[in-house]
């Protein structure tokens, strides 16, 4: 069997349906075999490579299958870095198969030839460029095990065009170990025990609830353990759709952009069970003040996590379903009621809030209305600032794997292709795409791969005409400075889809919010909604970087001339 | 200053799989983590299939820790073990080649060989090469007694070490 040809043997295998990629000079075999797959693998083109790879990281994201994407060599395989890192930030299983020039000629510089294995190193969980066919089923099956078993990562497989035409025996291994590599499941008990005894005498408890429940679907168990010892939670930007049916549990986002009452919960509590968080800086703000008077329970899969950015009192190394599981073995009285009073009474006084009224569009009132209009199990994907931020704050997030979005690397342009591959992935599922204007033109081209599939997708721009996140920083600390950030010439975003041939419409008003959005989710095929919103709105509360997440800024001021700013540009254009 | 916060140098061995680009993938680790290597060796194990690395590294406490966990999320990596800090619980070689002009100092050249045990294993008219063999320290003692226009060239294999018999080792983790 030639070596293109077990490639797709081997995903059939892996119960692979869902290809995404590009072809080229180095990967032309296998994709000359593709046609022979047709009917089993279904193949999506895009525009480009970092598109396919944020589409593959969303399908594997909403699906929790490993996203599969094969590109060429050289320039496809760079092309796919940001997408890879983008994953493995997150923690997405990715097999990513670049093409590669023959064996005989790798480190002569010849024609698209590029150390992929040495560029993808730092931002893949294991890569392997394939020297004999000899070698190749089990380099496949290794890719699929090391991708999606333990922490999940990308991996990349790079492929050399001699060992893609060359034969050899197809002898696929159903199981397969590593020596070395066996990632732990089960938390170890006594750690457990250590845990519930500290949760037994605590008198303000806070679990925070991290991308890791998401990943190991674990939402349910972990809504159950809430209600059972009537814990309040807070999450992190990967940890939504905790959802425990007593809502006075739940105190949503925390960090850099969370509430202020899911802040003063950490920076109160006296006992934080953390589950599969890795306390990143925009978690944790100072690491020297961060829950100062907290005991620390860290649950994660990834050694290497715990211990990494703050102290852990009980560490529990394993998979946070597991673990969970075995928490809601404990029977014991527990009464939290004074603590979550004292919360409630901080969500009081400190509620999520927005100025309403005013002539321009609230980004804030969109997301609520798409909120209330779609349905419960709707899929979000949002791209990277304020956009992002607004989303986080003000959808109400009832499952796991409902919310799409680059948290680690922070990735502008991923939305829009992500969330192709998310409604590859769950297609009787409504999927929703917010962007800013800066994030959307960056992979703007997938409009064209959203309309050769004809994917029903629901994308909403929300343009303030600025790279908004940066501008807000600028706005806050730099005097309001605005370098480089006024994107006040963007094109007309309905007209661009229209050209494409994608329904769209444009709005300005704040009385069109409400029909625009009924009508986005009426509409049965593809669609745009490019809402013109109010160009100097901030994201609040913040905590500024580095900052106490105890006391976050909760206010700031109007910025007049950045608005005058922008209108007269328009004007100046005579529109 | 605590001892988990003292800066010194720690020696780590790892047993990898033997395959094209690993040391590659572990330096490139260490570097992407801040760690800095300040020797590293590569040989055969006693497991076929499978290499040693010997790493010395500086750093704290909480960065030996981390280079361990670290080390672990490597696919290549099968085991770390931490070597013992304390010198009479471990056993470490290190070996240097080091090329000399015998200018007028041929006779103190060669009872300075004798103290520590050297050899000569290359002579001509004008110098020689001399192996030196023992801990990173009595090598690099060595080489200090030599005046800087006296050597020509220097070449040093990197540490090899391991725990004595009688130290319990640890997992890394």
């Amino acid at each position: 069997m030639k070596g293109s040809k077990m490639l797709f043997e081997a995903l059939l295998r892996e119960g692979v349906d869902t290809v995404f990629g590009i072809p080229g000079g180095a990967i032309i075999n296998v994709y000359d075999e593709l046609c022979n797959y047709e009917n089993k693998i279904r193949f999506y083109l895009f525009r480009h490579e970092q598109g396919a790879t944020h589409a593959a990281d969303g399908y594997a994201r909403v699906t929790g299958k490993p996203g599969v994407v094969i590109v060429t060599s050289g320039p496809g395989a760079t092309n796919t870095v940001t997408g890879i890192a983008t994953a493995y930030m997150d923690s997405v299983p990715l097999v990513v198969i670049t093409g590669q020039v023959p064996t005989s000629m790798i480190g002569t510089d010849a024609f698209q030839e590029v150390d992929v294995t040495g560029i993808t190193m730092p931002i893949t969980k294991h890569n392997h460029l394939v020297t004999s066919v000899e070698e190749l089923p089990y380099s496949i099956k290794e890719a699929f095990f090391v991708a999606t078993t333990g922490r999940p990562g990308p991996v990349v497989l790079d492929f050399p065009k001699d060992i893609q035409t060359a034969e050899g025996e197809f002898d696929y291994p159903e199981k397969i170990e590593i020596l070395g590599y066996k990632p732990t499941v089960k938390g170890h008990p006594r750690q457990i025990k250590r845990a519930m005894e500290l949760l037994k005498n605590s008198k303000k408890p806070l679990v925070i609830v991290g991308g890791g429940v998401n990943i190991s679907g674990a939402m349910d168990l972990v809504n159950q353990f809430l209600d059972k010892f009537g814990i309040p939670a807070v999450s992190t930007l990967m940890g939504r759709g905790v959802n425990p049916s007593n809502e006075k549990l739940y105190y949503g986002g925390i960090g850099m952009h969370g509430t202020y009452y899911g802040n003063y919960a950490v920076a109160n509590a006296d006992l934080i069970i953390a589950l599969g968080v890795r306390f990143s800086d925009r978690i944790i703000g100072n690491p020297k003040t961060f829950a100062k008077n907290a005991k620390i329970v860290h649950v994660d899969i990834d050694p290497a996590e715990i211990g990494k950015n703050v102290r852990a009192d009980v560490p529990i190394v394993g998979d946070v379903k597991s673990v969970v599981s075995e928490f809601l073995k404990y029977d014991f009285k527990t009464d939290f009621s004074e603590w979550i009073e004292e919360l409630q009474e901080v969500k009081r006084r400190f509620p999520l809030r927005y100025e309403k009224g005013g002539k321009f569009i609230k980004p804030q009132y969109i997301v609520e209305k798409v909120d209330e209009v779609f349905p419960d199990d709707t899929i979000v994907v949002a791209d990277v600032g304020q956009n992002q931020m607004w989303v986080a704050q003000y959808y109400k997030f009832k499952y796991q794997r409902s919310f799409v979005c680059s948290g680690g690397l922070g990735t502008m342009g991923y939305a829009l292709p992500a969330g192709i591959g998310a409604k590859i992935g769950v297609p009787d599922k409504e999927v929703v795409v917010f962007a800013g204007d800066g994030g959307f033109q960056m992979n703007i081209q997938e409009l064209m791969t959203v309309r050769r599939y004809d994917i029903p997708l629901k994308i909403i721009v929300m343009d303030n005409k600025a790279l908004g996140m940066v501008r807000q920083w600028q706005q806050l600390f730099f005097n309001c400075r605005y370098s480089a950030t006024i994107l006040a010439d963007n094109p007309d975003f309905a007209k661009i889809a229209e050209a494409i041939g994608i329904r769209a419409m444009k709005i300005e008003k704040p009385e069109e919010v409400d029909r625009a959005i009924e009508e986005l989710a009426r509409s049965k095929g593809p669609m745009l909604v490019h809402a013109l919103i109010d160009p100097a709105e901030v994201v609040l509360p913040m905590v500024p970087p580095g900052g106490d997440v105890g006391s976050p800024l909760v206010e700031a001021p109007y910025d007049e001339n950045l608005v005058e700013r922008i209108l007269s540009f328009e004007k100046s254009r005579g529109e | 200053m605590n001892m988990a916060n003292a800066v010194r140098e720690h020696l780590v061995s790892m047993l990898v799989h033997n395959k094209p680009g690993v040391m590659r993938k572990v330096a490139n680790l260490f570097a992407r983590r801040g760690f800095n290597i300040s020797s590293i060796t590569v040989g055969d194990s006693e497991v076929p299939g499978l290499a040693r690395l010997i790493i010395m590294v500086k750093g704290d406490e909480r960065i030996i820790e981390q280079i361990e966990k670290q080390a672990y999320k490597l696919v290549e990596v099968v085991k770390v073990t931490p070597i013992d800090p304390i010198p009479e619980n471990r056993v470490e070689r290190e070996m240097a080649l080091v090329k000399v002009k015998f200018g007028d100092q041929k006779q103190e050249l060669f009872q300075l060989v004798e103290i520590f045990r050297g050899k000569i294993v290359d002579v001509s008219k004008e110098g020689a090469i001399i192996e030196i063999t023992g801990s990173r320290s009595k090598v690099e003692a060595f080489i200090r007694l030599l005046s800087e226009n006296q050597i020509v060239e220097i070449a040093r294999t990197g540490i090899v070490a391991m725990n004595r018999w009688n130290v319990v080792e640890k997992e890394g983790f």
